[in-house]
């Protein structure tokens, strides 16, 4: 043929190569050095200005961190032994306030001996919700949850909690962790259980207001699934109504009072069987367990809104959507400071006159609207990213809206948003040190300012930003980290 | 993988070999950190061939061709390219570039320019030519891969088969002399391949020397002077398209024939 | 529900508004519009009722009554016998003013970390991933109260500058060429007047500059010119194919005019010079804005670092290689290909971020920085005793902010949309 090339060549290979070495000038340190610092006059600049800040910052550091003085009681004390035995220009740092306040910091003014309370509901929260973070990998879910028990006992230990305390509190992680362990259905259950039992052993006193919260939430469940073969509007209506009239009467509305002696049914109930713990008021909360508090609690009860929110804001029926979009973009154009002033200052003004109540529920509520808005536009993101065939199979199959939704749709948009949500408990997390600012002991700022009003601490700053800095810092990188790992999971799983 | 569905008789009048050398490899070797994909790779490719390059992923076949532009670099041995050889002078490889046209499988439209501008972009900005004759040249390839009318839309509103032949419009607008083909098809719907490899049958007709990575055998007995079997980075085989597909010599080959015709 | 089951084939059941599709939604609609006016109206009428157990009422006459405080720093004239309408005014001017600056810096200071985060060198590299997880992961409030307590606790004092007559040396140096002096009571930066300028326009507001008049006009004209100039330059190249060489008149046509103007006007800087214990001459900016303005900026540009990087990373390989194939050299590529189609990606989130610095400038709380909280929400509130109006007020003047903010990311977002099938 005309076009073949003149010179074809037939060719075969008789045996293959075998892999080589690359050749040396291509391997090793030295090349690596030379392409990753040295490729290039910029790059070595700029290598060079790498080494130069590291070197400023070890050089300016380092002598106070090894020059650390744990064991003072005073910061004059702190400097006396850092200039005796480094000399007069030495700086140290004084981690002797750390040493002495370490618990307020952590827990406030919470009282010593039931620092295990926070810490058993801390443990209980890491093995309840380890079954909803770690729904694919059994290894990672029972490391998470089996770590986040010992986490809590280990820390139990070490505040000083009897030993019948201890055996009690590891019984009952390991009690709720098996039980939940393979049942997705029952951590649901027992997440939504969880903020009852964390407000009893929060807080303390009567288990009976508690447990009247909870009846009243499975009475509208039973109400829910009774009335649903008249239509969701009907059911939802008669849960409501049926949950609240629960609670206004054994609140002791409507005069049932009366029956009991003036007293609701609650009272009573605790008046002769006190099923009680020693309570701690609000004003006893500070530091991490004021933080951890009000950003799981207002997490936890804005994803709910939230969902409502973002459905409301994909609907058809235009005063939903607005109202919805109203309130989103209201929430999330002012800053969280004014809604904390609004919570201080101006819900007593809002609520039947002589209403009074906790300033943590109060900002606790704020908070929750706050997060609300944050999770709605995330969820809203998850049901936009969800394919249009979903809804349409779900319509195919005859589901009614609610049953779409809580069947189909929401599961998936929520596994999408879950990387969303964490962002935003991060950022949630991070807000929560401006509760200092309407009175509350924050660890930042509240706690630190308090300690350094006693005289030994006056004037320490760096130790405490140090620590609270690190364990902050320790808490959302994790954080981050593991919505960085969902994240990729959810790309690998739609490829 | 298909077999050859060319309703026409492809026109081999235009399709001359000439002696003038257009590529040529000699020992190159690559390495990705300690793993060696290319192995002593020894090729000459003459102007006016088309050649064929098919073999199982992961055999170094894609690397091979991305080396010929300097999207990878090569660690040992030479590849001259019309004369000009391969090194880290960004003279040279800027000359080897405006000479070589490359089509990618995903390909790699702007997406944010129209079609025109796309096809304009590196004839204004490399080649230094004025606007309306920039225009021109592009309008003349858009009318040839038969998609003028779509010059001023956007690659999103494009289908696939169709922006794969604005891409391979956009790379004949810097009239190069060489063409690289990184598995043109293999992103496409079934009904799209036929549209692309037509464009590509037409440019062979036109003489252009060709290397194509590709699983379209139907393509490569139509259009092909040579087809080269790659395996664990090397050229196991090759031959003409005739004896390439008849009488395969090493076992590999026939292995992988079996494979990609067999059922 | 009540329907009338002997009746089948009436017009209109009941039951119709809850089952049939066409009254459904209505239905709903008015349920919940029902709800929500009576939800509100018990908030009203809650609030009615505590504001006459506490003998107020509620309008906003006060703002026009005489504030009677001082505000520390203050961008438009101000004295304590201003309304308290004025003192709102200052403290808008002094959070968006916060806001610019820190916007600013944030911007300038992110797209630094982030493309070298992106460096291929590894040192380099791993020092901005370090100052984004440090940054990012520790709340702002924190960044705030450090900046703060190095200025105000690690700082020298303005007399330390002086030089020890003794000894030749001072106990602190100035920065930048002596033109900042950081001290534990504000920083020392220069300051600038005009000799010949012409005198300020007196409006109800705020004086106008027209010196500054005069030399943002020339500016807007130079940039006008040198838009001008590159049309210029580019119609060359589409007619010849040769791109002009441009730089160095653009740098002329925009730096030129503006330096004969600022010479004209009698443009002078005045360093910061020490007289006695304190820097005279130059501005002496306080400590509560620039532990603000740095506090804020370290934060934001952790964030918009990361916006960056994602911006460029999600432009794919694919287009540079396409780019490298056709012939195009590394800068060109990104000026052409690369940052187009990343803008694209980076220009939303970065206005949001914008938008976030602007909410988080009410953290001014903490160093006690003069902003909109400080002076309506803060001394206006605790000496009027307003408390709802004025923590109205001040939340809607922020969703104000925050919805031109987000206007213009939706202007932004419409213009450069990718067109898809």
């Amino acid at each position: 043929m005309s076009e073949q090339n003149t010179s074809s060549v037939a060719y075969v290979r008789d045996t293959m190569l075998p892999q080589q070495p690359a050749p040396s000038n291509q391997t090793g340190a030295l090349k690596w050095m030379r392409e990753n610092l040295f490729s290039g006059w910029l790059n070595t600049v700029l290598t060079l200005a790498g080494i130069g800040l590291v070197y400023w910052l070890v050089t300016h550091f380092y002598p106070w961190f090894a020059h650390s003085v744990w064991d003072a009681n005073s910061l004059k004390e702190c400097r006396e032994i850092v200039t005796t035995a480094y000399g007069a220009d030495a700086t140290g740092a004084c981690w002797g306030v750390i040493r002495e306040r370490w618990h307020q910091f952590m827990f406030g003014f919470y009282d010593p001996a039931l620092y295990w309370r926070p810490l058993l509901t801390f443990g209980l929260l890491l093995v309840v919700i380890g079954p909803i973070l770690f729904t694919e990998n059994q290894r990672n879910r029972a490391a998470f949850m089996v770590f986040g028990g010992l986490f809590a006992l280990v820390s139990m230990a070490l505040v000083g909690t009897s030993a019948a305390i201890l055996a009690l509190s590891a019984g009952i992680m390991a009690a709720t962790g098996a039980l939940i362990f393979g049942r997705f259905a029952y951590a649901m259950l027992a997440a939504a259980a969880f903020p009852l039992v964390a407000i009893f052993l929060l807080w303390g006193g009567s288990a009976w207001t508690v447990l009247f919260i909870g009846f009243g939430f499975v009475i509208g469940w039973l109400l829910l699934s009774g009335f649903a073969r008249m239509g969701s509007i009907i059911a939802v209506v008669a849960a409501i109504v049926g949950t609240i009239l629960f609670w206004l009467i054994s609140g002791g509305a409507f005069g049932t009072d009366h029956l009991f002696g003036g007293q609701s049914l609650v009272e009573a109930l605790a008046s002769a069987v006190p099923l009680s713990i020693e309570a701690q008021g609000s004003d006893r909360f500070g530091g991490f367990l004021l933080a951890v508090t009000i950003g799981v609690g207002g997490i936890a009860m804005s994803l709910p809104m939230g969902v409502v929110l973002a459905l409301g804001r994909q609907s058809n029926m235009f005063l939903i959507k607005s109202l919805s979009v109203i309130f989103i973009e209201f929430i999330r154009g002012v800053p969280l400071i004014t809604l904390l002033f609004v919570a201080s200052l101006l819900l007593n003004y809002f609520l039947p006159p002589g209403t009074q109540f906790d300033i943590i529920l109060r900002v606790m509520i704020l908070v929750t609207m706050f997060s609300a808005a944050y999770i709605a536009e995330v969820v809203r993101g998850g049901l936009a990213a969800l394919p249009r065939g979903q809804y349409e199979a779900a319509d195919a199959l005859g589901l009614d809206y609610w049953r779409a939704q809580r069947l189909i749709i929401l599961p998936q948009a929520l596994k999408i948003s879950i990387p969303g949500i964490v962002s935003t408990f991060i950022g949630m997390f991070k807000d929560t040190t401006l509760v200092v600012f309407v009175g509350l002991f924050d660890p930042l700022k509240g706690i630190p300012d308090f300690i350094r009003s006693v005289f030994e601490w006056k004037g320490i700053y760096w130790e405490p930003f140090v620590f609270v800095g690190l364990i902050f810092f320790i808490f959302n990188f994790s954080m981050s980290r593991y919505s960085m790992y969902l994240e990729n999971r959810l790309k690998r799983d739609h490829r | 993988m298909t077999e050859p569905h060319f309703e026409r008789e492809v026109d081999r009048s235009h399709m001359k070999v000439s002696d003038e050398v257009a590529i040529r490899i000699e020992n190159m070797n690559k390495w990705y950190g300690a793993f060696h994909v290319l192995r002593d790779i020894n090729l000459t490719v003459n102007q006016g061939e088309r050649i064929v390059i098919a073999g199982p992923s992961g055999s170094g076949k894609s690397t091979m061709i991305r080396c010929i532009n300097r999207l990878e670099e090569h660690q040992a041995g030479k590849i001259i390219v019309d004369g000009t050889e391969l090194s880290s002078d960004l003279k040279n490889i800027d000359k080897v570039r405006s000479e070589v046209g490359m089509v990618f499988q995903h390909f790699n439209l702007f997406p944010h320019l129209t079609i025109l501008e796309n096809c304009t972009l590196a004839p204004i900005w490399v080649r230094k030519i004025p606007k309306k004759e920039a225009i021109e040249t592009a309008m003349y390839f858009l009318e040839k891969v038969k998609i003028p009318d779509q010059a001023h839309k956007y690659p999103g509103q494009l289908s696939g088969g169709q922006q794969q032949r604005v891409a391979i419009a956009r790379s004949l607008c810097m009239k190069p002399r060489i063409m690289l083909f990184d598995e043109p098809t293999s992103a496409l719907d079934p009904e799209m391949i036929k549209e692309v490899l037509d464009t590509m049958i037409e440019l062979a007709e036109e003489g252009m020397t060709m290397l194509c990575v590709t699983h379209e055998m139907g393509f490569a007995q139509a259009v092909a002077n040579r087809v080269i079997f790659m395996d664990q980075g090397q050229i196991v085989e090759q031959n003409n398209p005739h004896d390439f597909f008849h009488n395969p010599q090493s076992e590999r080959t026939k292995l992988f024939l079996s494979q990609i015709l067999g059922h | 529900m009540t329907t009338s089951p002997d009746v089948p084939n009436q017009g209109f059941r009941l039951s119709q508004l809850i089952y049939d599709t066409r009254y459904r939604s209505l239905t709903i609609q008015t349920i919940t519009l029902i709800l929500v006016l009576m939800g509100f109206g018990w908030l009203i009428d809650n609030t009615i009722q505590n504001l006459e157990v506490l003998g107020k009422d509620f309008n906003f006459s006060f703002l026009w009554n005489r504030a009677g405080y001082d505000v520390g720093q203050t961008l438009i004239p101000y004295t304590n016998d201003s309304t308290h309408a004025r003192a709102a005014l200052v403290g808008l001017f002094n959070t968006l003013w916060v806001s610019f600056l820190g916007c600013f810096a944030a911007t300038v200071l992110g797209i630094f970390v982030g493309v070298l985060r992106l460096s291929h060198n590894w040192l380099i590299a791993r020092i901005m991933t370090v100052f984004v997880e440090v940054f990012r992961n520790i709340p702002v409030l924190m960044w705030i109260l450090i900046s703060l307590a190095v200025l105000t606790e690690a700082s020298p004092q303005p007399r330390d500058f002086k030089v020890n007559p003794e000894t030749g040396v001072a106990n602190a140096e100035m920065l930048l060429f002596d033109s900042v002096a950081i001290t534990n009571r504000y920083t020392a930066v220069p300051s600038a007047d005009f000799t010949r300028g012409f005198a300020p326009i007196e409006t109800p507001l705020a004086p106008i500059s027209v010196n500054f008049l005069i030399c943002l006009g020339v500016v807007l004209a130079s940039i006008w010119a040198n838009k001008r100039l590159l049309a210029h330059a580019t119609v060359i190249q589409e007619t010849s194919g040769v791109r002009p060489v441009t730089w160095w008149k653009s740098a002329l046509i925009l730096f030129a005019p503006l330096v004969m103007v600022l010479y004209a006007l009698g443009f002078d800087i005045h360093e910061p010079v020490l007289k006695g214990f304190n820097f005279t001459d130059g501005t002496n900016v306080s400590n509560a804005l620039v532990a603000l303005w740095l506090g804020l900026t370290l934060y934001t540009a952790s964030y918009i670092a990361e916006i960056v990087r994602a911006g460029i990373m999600a432009v794919s390989k694919g287009q540079s290689e396409a780019a490298s194939a056709l012939g195009l050299r590394p800068n060109r590529t990104m000026k052409l290909v690369i940052l187009p189609q990343a803008l694209r990606v980076i220009v939303p989130p970065l206005i949001s971020q914008y938008l976030n610095l602007t909410k988080n400038s009410s953290l001014a709380i903490a160093v006690g920085y003069a902003d909109l909280r400080a002076t309506l929400g803060g001394t206006t509130l605790n000496q009027t005793g307003r408390e709802l109006e004025s923590i109205l007020l001040m939340m809607l003047i922020y969703l104000a902010i925050s919805l031109t903010i987000s206007g213009v990311m939706n202007l932004y977002n419409r213009s450069v949309k990718l067109k898809e099938r």
